[in-house]
């Protein structure tokens, strides 16, 4: 599913740069493909540029410098009614002033269908958003999950091949966002279509997507399947933007066979994985997860001291905040099992981690 | 279960009808409110309502002749207005006509008859000034001071008038005219002056409403999707006009458009036309209608401008994503929802079009002239206040009656102001 080739790539930004002011850029030369029936997320904080490489894409911005390929045809110049891309809005835009059925028929008019035929697909949309009732209400008469299944069928309604989707699910609460990001995640299997979704909440991306470009500063920062993108980020940022994650500062002693020895401000080392840092005594940022963290209950020769700090209760496990060596934010989730010992607040104990689990990554300004 | 409930009041914890116990909970709240808009609502109605009632009134109630000659008005009130008058007619006209010339009210119980029939003004006054040495009989004697009095028309006229409760105004306003019998019947083709004004003044007030639509809406466009700086700016031309005086305006079209204007000019300047033939820009219905249509502008462009600032721009984005051109677009996603916009410019255009006085006063010329320029004419010249409020009240009727048309094909709701 994932074809990254750029060969056989459906939608492809070709060093594509934007700028709106003539000043700076808001996208730096981007490069991405995608894949025909690929789910691919862009990820990012605000201002990050992944809703103005989305905007391009749909044909509302125009690229400053690069080109854009739908299909292997270059699309800079088509306007965005003859792109054929379904879109879904941030608010949904659906149109106040028609109802639900009129909505959905609105592409189907404009492309000059028969009555019949926009009643079947219609309705076939209708049913496929579980909306089949409520065709002869007005936006203004759904609940937002509602309008949000109208929007998506309303994108989909008119069999684009590929479909835009930006922050759709950013005005529902918790419990709804959670159910319709299954559901639109079953509706891109089903269909096959090619959907780019545009979302800040990276357990959004992490659920739905097949690969997730994270995006800051106008750059793609990593683009990779969810699982390497938790497990195995390539710099700071995004092993601090995916999920929760621990840093420690050190400096590099020494590198061997891609594991390197790194010290703390206090000489005491650890060993991590060396994926993005300098050099031999260039400062490095450590980057691990805190469930891939163990309490030790004796020091040995790979563990590290720490002090308990605070102890959280969390049901399913308890969030444990530690000292380890001048860095007192360090978090490590601790399996509420049986085999556990108890921690008590102030305790000195020790900490481990495989080399692998911990990254060496670059000290970023962001950071 | 719910039917039951609904027949037996639902009651507070000490036993009164909840309903009650609300209302007295809320009743502070209430009285307060009243309070503070009391002040404002004592300021309307002595100075808004009252006075407005007041006038209207005029237009039904004229009681001029029947003050000043009681005795004539009672003993028309019982003519049937096809016999003769009677000697007991000419007597009560005598002797009415003998006070008034001495409180000196002759003239204004004169005037009012003159409006039914004129030239009896002078025959009353006239007459008047010798009926204290009339004798009787006083038919003989009064035809032989003016042989007018013999003519059953001048009884007619003083029949009509003596009705202090008439709908004669508003029968004029409408072109219609009061007989003695109290019949109406229409004027005479050349005094049918009133309804084709009101229909002019309608028309007028139609093409306004227009234009400022045609001239609004782009800028109301282009206001709402430029950036905020320039927007702010526009907003400031937009608003200039407006916040300076409707004379300097007006002033300033006669600059413009007079035939040695400004604008002229240039066309002779340009070879547009020659010099000895200047079009004429102003003094007519054209120079009411572009300085109407400059001076309203704003009324049409805030409330469309209000509305087209909360349309999203996802709408036309979504339309064209569907694969709408930009006129789809435009024209069914974009303008049906300026509707509310275009609805409340419309109506406030139209209607502050519709009593325009100032304006066509100063540069409507002959043809230019709206109602409001008639109602004001009978208020300051011919001081018939009667007939100015009858008018009014038409106006009224006519513009409310509208306003109820626009409520059931538009919807009032729909409407908004900002």
């Amino acid at each position: 599913m994932t074809s990254s080739d750029a060969n056989d790539a459906f939608v492809a930004f070709e060093h594509v740069q934007k700028s709106y002011d003539g000043e700076t850029l808001v996208v730096k030369d981007l490069n991405l493909s995608i894949g025909r029936g690929e789910f691919l997320t862009m990820l990012g904080p605000s201002g990050s540029g992944k809703t103005t490489c989305l905007m391009m894409l749909a044909g509302f911005e125009t690229a400053t410098h690069g080109e854009i390929k739908l299909g292997g045809r270059p699309i800079n110049n088509i306007p965005p009614h003859k792109r054929g891309i379904g879109m879904v809005f941030q608010n949904y835009a659906l149109f106040p002033h028609m109802s639900v059925h009129e909505n959905l028929a609105f592409p189907l008019e404009v492309r000059g269908m028969s009555k019949s035929e926009i009643e079947t697909k219609v309705k076939r949309a209708l049913d496929m958003v579980q909306m089949g009732a409520f065709g002869g209400r007005r936006p203004a008469q759904l609940s937002g999950g509602q309008q949000q299944r109208v929007a998506v069928a309303r994108a989909l309604v008119f069999d684009p091949e590929l479909v835009l989707m930006d922050e759709p699910l950013g005005a529902l609460d918790k419990q709804l966002r959670e159910q319709m990001q299954y559901e639109i995640k079953h509706i891109h299997e089903t269909l096959g279509v090619t959907v780019v979704y545009v979302t800040h909440d990276q357990s959004e991306a992490l659920t739905m997507s097949d690969r997730i470009a994270v995006f800051e500063d106008g750059r793609i920062q990593q683009l990779a399947d969810p699982a390497t993108l938790y497990e195995r980020p390539d710099n700071s940022f995004v092993a601090q933007f995916i999920g929760e994650n621990n840093k420690l500062e050190g400096v590099v002693r020494g590198i061997d066979n891609g594991i390197a020895t790194v010290a703390f401000d206090d000489g005491a080392t650890c060993e991590a994985l060396a994926v993005n840092c300098a050099g031999v005594n260039e400062k490095t940022l450590l980057s691990i997860r805190p469930e891939r963290v163990k309490i030790e209950d004796q020091a040995g020769d790979k563990t590290i001291s720490a002090k308990v700090l605070e102890l959280i209760y969390l049901g399913d496990h308890i969030r444990c905040r530690m000292d380890v060596h001048g860095h007192n934010e360090f978090i490590v989730k601790v399996p509420n099992n049986t085999n556990q010992k108890a921690l008590q607040k102030g305790q000195l104990t020790h900490v481990s981690w495989i080399p692998e689990d911990c990254r060496a990554l670059d000290l970023s300004d962001s950071v | 279960m719910s039917q039951t409930a609904d027949k037996q009041p639902v009651l507070a914890a000490d036993g009164t009808p909840l309903k009650q116990a609300l209302d007295a909970a809320l009743f502070r709240n209430r009285m307060r409110a009243f309070m503070l808009v009391l002040p404002l609502l004592l300021f309307l109605f002595v100075t808004f309502i009252i006075p407005i009632g007041i006038f209207l009134s005029f237009g039904i109630h004229d009681p001029v002749f029947s003050k000043f000659m009681p005795k004539t008005s009672a003993v028309l009130s019982d003519w049937d207005t096809t016999s003769e008058p009677t000697e007991d007619m000419y007597a009560a006209l005598v002797a009415d006509m003998v006070v008034a010339r001495k409180d000196k009210t002759i003239g204004r119980a004169a005037t009012r008859v003159n409006r039914e029939l004129s030239g009896t003004r002078s025959l009353f006054t006239s007459s008047a000034r010798k009926a204290a040495k009339l004798e009787a009989p006083f038919k003989e004697s009064l035809v032989a001071v003016k042989k007018q009095w013999a003519d059953p028309e001048v009884w007619k006229a003083m029949k009509v008038a003596s009705r202090s409760w008439t709908l004669g105004y508003y029968a004029n306003a409408l072109d219609y005219k009061q007989v003695a019998d109290g019949s109406f019947e229409p004027q005479p083709e050349n005094r049918q002056i009133h309804v084709p004004l009101l229909v002019k003044t309608l028309w007028i007030s139609l093409q306004v409403t227009l234009y400022c639509l045609i001239l609004g809406y782009p800028i109301a466009y282009l206001m709402s999707n430029l950036p905020a700086r320039t927007s702010n700016l526009l907003m400031i031309l937009v608003l200039l006009p407006f916040w300076t005086s409707i004379l300097v305006r007006t002033t300033a079209w006669i600059a413009m458009l007079q035939s040695q204007g400004v604008l002229n000019d240039l066309f002779v300047l340009f070879g547009v036309t020659d010099d000895d033939n200047r079009y004429s820009m102003i003094y007519n219905k054209l120079g009411t209608l572009i300085a109407m249509t400059h001076i309203l502008l704003p009324f049409m462009v805030l409330p469309l401008y209000s509305v087209m600032r909360g349309i999203p721009p996802s709408y036309v984005r979504a339309a064209k994503s569907m694969g709408a051109t930009n006129w789809t677009a435009f024209s069914r996603i974009y303008a049906p929802q300026t509707i509310p916009g275009i609805g409340a410019g419309a109506i406030l255009v139209f209607i502050v079009a519709i009593g325009y006085y100032i304006t066509p006063a100063l540069v409507g010329g002959q043809d230019g002239q709206m109602i409001s320029n008639v109602i004001a004419f009978h208020m300051k010249s011919s001081l018939n206040w009667s007939l100015a409020a009858a008018l009014g009240g038409v106006l009224l009727v006519v513009v409310m009656t509208l306003y109820w048309i626009y409520d059931r094909v538009v919807g009032i709701d729909n409407m908004k102001l900002g």
